[in-house]
C-alpha cells in the first residue's frame, strides 16, 4: 500500500515525463481495442452480408459443382429434384442456375458468369425484382463492380453469348434493367444476374438449377440424392480464414504498438534510476529495504498503465464509441480486393479483448518495470546517496 | 557494552578497492558513544569521517573489526535488519539535504512515520511538532524547490527528529549554508539534543560546527588523532 502511495505521488510530481508515457501506453491500448474491433466489426458485418446477400440459410449444390472450378460449370446442373422444388414452391428456396458466357461491352469481349434467377424471389437480398417486367428483351441485373468492369450503365443493350445445352453458341442483346450496390463481391464480380425462366429456355435447360439458396431459419435440411447441402457454416468458412489471417497480422501490430509503448516506459525507468540515485540512497538511509525500493519503482512503472487505462477511458471511449455509432469510412480500394467489405465498417469491441489488453499491458508494463528496477538491488547505498554513477 | 553505550566502535578498519591496490580509510578504529551525547569526528578531507558515519549508520560494512549500534553488530545484522534498525532508531542529515523534490515539507517529515506505519493522526502530530522545533510551521505545503538552502536543511532535521531516533547521523550538515544559516540549525540541533536527550554525531570539519561540539574526536589518515571533551 506503501508503495502505491509513493508510487502515485513521484508518478505525478514527475510531471510531463510521466504524462507522456502514460499517453503513448494508452495510445496503444485504444489503438489495439480500436484495430481489433474494426475486425471484429468487420467479421460481423461480412457474414451478415454475405448471408443476406449470398447464402441466406444455406445452401444446396449439385454434386458436380464446384464455384472455384468453372470447368464443372458445364456438368454442375441438374433438373431440381422434387424435394427442392417442393420448398421453392414454398417460397423457402431460391434455385439459381450458372452458366458460362461472354458479353461484349464496347466492342471488347469479356468472359462473365451467367446466374439465372427468380425476379420474384424474397430469400436473398439480391433486388432482382427489377429483372421483371418487359418480356421483349432479356432484363440483367449486374452489380457496381461489374458496371464499373464492363462501363456499363442502367438501360444499356449488351450482346451475350452462349453455349447451350447441346454446345451450340447462340448469341442476344440484354438490357441492364438495375445496377446493384452490395457489399458481397461473390454475387457481383464479373456476373450477370438475369430471370431463371429466360437462361433457362436460352440453355435448353428447363428445370435445372446449379445451386440452390435456402431461406434463412429453415431447420428441417433433407437429404437430397445428387446433392449436397452447405451450412451457412462452411460457406462462411472462406470468409472466417481471411478475417482469421488478418486478425494475426493485427497481432503483429499490436506487438509493435505495445513495443514501442513500452519502450518508452522502460527507458522512463533506466533514466528515473540513473537520475535518481540520490533519492535510492536516501530512501534506504531512510530505513527502507533495497528490495522495497525495487518495489517502489517497479509499481511505479506500472502504475503507468493503470494511469493510461484511466486515460484511455477518458479520451478513448468517446472516440471509439463515435466510431461505433457513425462507422469507419473504408478505403475506396477495398473494393476490389473480393472480400466482403462494408464501405463503412461499424466496430464491435469485445469485452473479452478489452480486458485481456489491460491486463496484457498491465503485466508487460510491471515486467519492463522491474527490469531496470532490480539494479537497485546491487546498489551501494553510500555511492547512491552521493549521487554517483554506478 | 555498558547501559549508556549507544555506538560502540571496535578496532574498525575499511579499505577501498583502489587501482590494482586498495586505500585505507579507516584503519583501527576504537570508539564509544554514549547517549546524549553531542559530538563531532573531525578532520580534514579523506581522513575518513564519512566512511566512519555510514559504517556507524549501517549503510556500508567494515573490511575489519565491528561497530556495535544500539548493541547491534554491523557483522551480525543482515542488509534487512540493518535497514530495520536504521528505520526504527537512526536518523540522518546530509549535507546536500536530500530531500525528495516532489513531496511537500510535510511529505518529507511525515516519510520516516510511513515507513513505521504509524497512523494518519499521529503522524500529523509528530511532523507538526517536528515542523515547529525547526521552525518551519509555516511552510508545510511548500516543495523543496520553494525552499532556501537553510531552510531545506531545516526540513532534513525534522525529517531526522520526526520518529524520535536514538541517534543522528549528520554529514557535514552546513556545508552548503551561509555562516547565519548554520548556526540556527546547529542551536536548532542543540536545543533538541538537550531538550529530546537524542545523541547526535557530526562529521565535519567547518569551525561553526566545531564550535557547538561537546567532544571533538579528531581523525587524521584514518586514525583517531585526539579525542577531547569540550566543557562550555
Amino acid at each position: 500500500m506503501l508503495a502505491f502511495k509513493l508510487a502515485i505521488k513521484n508518478l505525478i510530481g514527475a510531471g510531463l515525463r510521466t504524462w507522456l508515457n502514460v499517453f503513448v501506453l494508452s495510445l496503444a491500448l485504444v489503438m489495439i481495442v480500436f484495430q481489433s474491433g474494426i475486425i471484429h466489426g468487420w467479421d460481423v458485418q461480412a457474414r451478415i452480408d454475405t448471408t443476406e446477400w449470398a447464402i441466406g440459410g444455406g445452401e444446396y449444390w449439385h454434386d458436380n459443382y464446384d464455384p472455384y472450378d468453372p470447368l464443372t460449370l458445364d456438368d454442375g446442373h441438374g433438373l431440381l429434384p422434387p424435394e427442392l422444388s417442393g420448398l421453392y414452391n414454398d417460397g423457402q428456396a431460391a434455385p439459381v442456375l450458372v452458366t458460362q458466357a461472354s458479353v461484349y461491352p464496347e466492342g471488347r469481349m469479356r468472359n462473365i458468369i451467367l446466374k439465372g434467377i427468380d425476379p420474384d424471389q424474397k430469400i436473398i437480398k439480391l433486388p432482382s425484382s427489377q429483372m421483371a417486367g418487359d418480356t421483349s428483351v432479356i432484363n440483367a441485373l449486374i452489380g457496381t463492380r461489374m458496371a464499373n468492369a464492363t462501363k456499363l450503365n442502367k438501360d444499356d443493350l449488351v450482346a451475350v453469348r452462349w453455349r447451350d445445352e447441346n454446345g451450340t453458341f447462340d448469341a442476344t442483346e440484354i438490357r441492364i434493367a438495375g445496377i446493384f450496390r452490395t457489399n458481397v463481391p461473390e454475387i457481383d464480380n464479373n456476373q450477370i444476374w438475369i430471370p431463371l425462366d429466360r437462361l433457362r429456355k436460352i440453355t435448353g435447360l428447363e428445370d435445372n438449377a446449379t445451386y440452390v439458396i435456402l431461406k434463412q431459419g429453415i431447420t428441417s435440411i433433407p437429404t437430397v440424392p445428387g446433392w449436397i447441402f452447405k451450412d451457412r457454416d462452411s460457406l462462411l468458412s472462406d470468409i472466417e480464414s481471411i478475417i482469421k489471417a488478418k486478425s494475426i497480422g493485427g497481432i503483429v501490430m499490436y506487438i509493435i504498438l505495445l513495443s514501442l509503448a513500452l519502450l518508452a516506459v522502460f527507458d522512463t525507468q533506466v533514466l528515473s534510476i540513473f537520475r535518481r540515485e540520490k533519492e535510492i540512497g536516501t530512501y534506504i538511509a531512510l530505513g527502507m529495504t533495497r528490495w522495497q525500493v525495487v518495489r517502489l519503482f517497479t509499481v511505479e512503472g506500472a502504475m503507468h498503465s493503470v494511469l493510461s487505462i484511466f486515460a484511455a477511458a477518458i479520451w478513448g471511449t468517446p472516440l471509439l464509441f463515435l466510431v461505433a455509432k457513425y462507422g469507419f469510412a473504408m478505403p475506396k480500394a477495398t473494393e476490389g480486393y473480393g472480400l466482403t467489405i462494408a464501405e463503412k465498417i461499424f466496430p464491435v469491441y469485445a469485452l473479452g479483448t478489452i480486458i485481456v489488453m489491460t491486463l496484457i499491458i498491465l503485466i508487460t508494463t510491471t515486467i519492463v518495470s522491474f527490469i531496470p528496477s532490480r539494479k537497485i538491488a546491487g546498489m551501494n547505498p553510500t555511492e547512491a546517496l552521493r549521487g554517483k554513477v554506478q | 557494552m555498558k547501559n549508556t553505550e549507544i555506538i560502540s566502535v571496535n578496532s574498525l578498519t575499511k579499505r577501498f578497492p583502489m587501482g590494482l591496490g586498495e586505500f585505507t580509510a579507516l584503519n583501527g578504529i576504537d570508539l564509544t558513544i554514549t547517549k546524549g551525547e553531542f559530538s563531532g569526528v573531525v578532520g580534514p578531507s579523506g581522513s575518513g569521517k564519512t566512511t566512519l558515519l555510514n559504517i556507524i549508520g549501517l549503510l556500508d560494512n567494515p573490511t575489519d573489526g565491528d561497530a556495535v549500534i544500539l548493541g547491534s553488530s554491523s557483522r551480525a545484522l543482515s542488509v534487512r535488519e540493518a535497514a530495520i534498525l536504521r528505520r526504527k532508531h537512526l536518523g540522518f542529515i546530509f549535507q546536500t539535504y536530500n530531500l525528495l523534490p516532489v513531496y511537500t515539507v510535510f511529505e518529507n517529515a511525515e516519510f520516516p512515520l510511513l515507513l513505521l506505519k504509524m497512523t494518519a493522526g499521529e503522524r500529523k502530530r509528530a511532523v507538526l511538532d517536528a515542523l515547529e522545533w525547526v521552525g518551519l510551521s509555516d511552510k508545510v505545503g511548500s516543495k523543496p524547490a520553494q525552499l532556501s538552502g537553510g531552510e531545506c536543511q531545516r526540513v532534513a532535521i525534522a525529517r531526522a527528529m520526526v520518529k524520535r531516533p536514538e541517534i543522528v547521523l549528520a554529514d557535514e550538515p552546513t556545508a552548503n549554508l551561509d555562516a547565519e544559516n548554520s548556526h540556527h540549525i546547529l542551536r536548532t540541533m542543540l536545543k533538541l539534543n538537550e531538550d529530546l536527550k537524542t545523541t547526535f554525531l557530526f562529521a565535519t570539519h567547518d569551525d561553526k560546527v566545531i564550535s557547538y561540539l561537546k567532544r571533538k574526536i579528531t581523525l587524521i589518515d584514518g586514525k583517531v588523532s585526539r579525542d577531547e571533551t569540550i566543557i562550555r
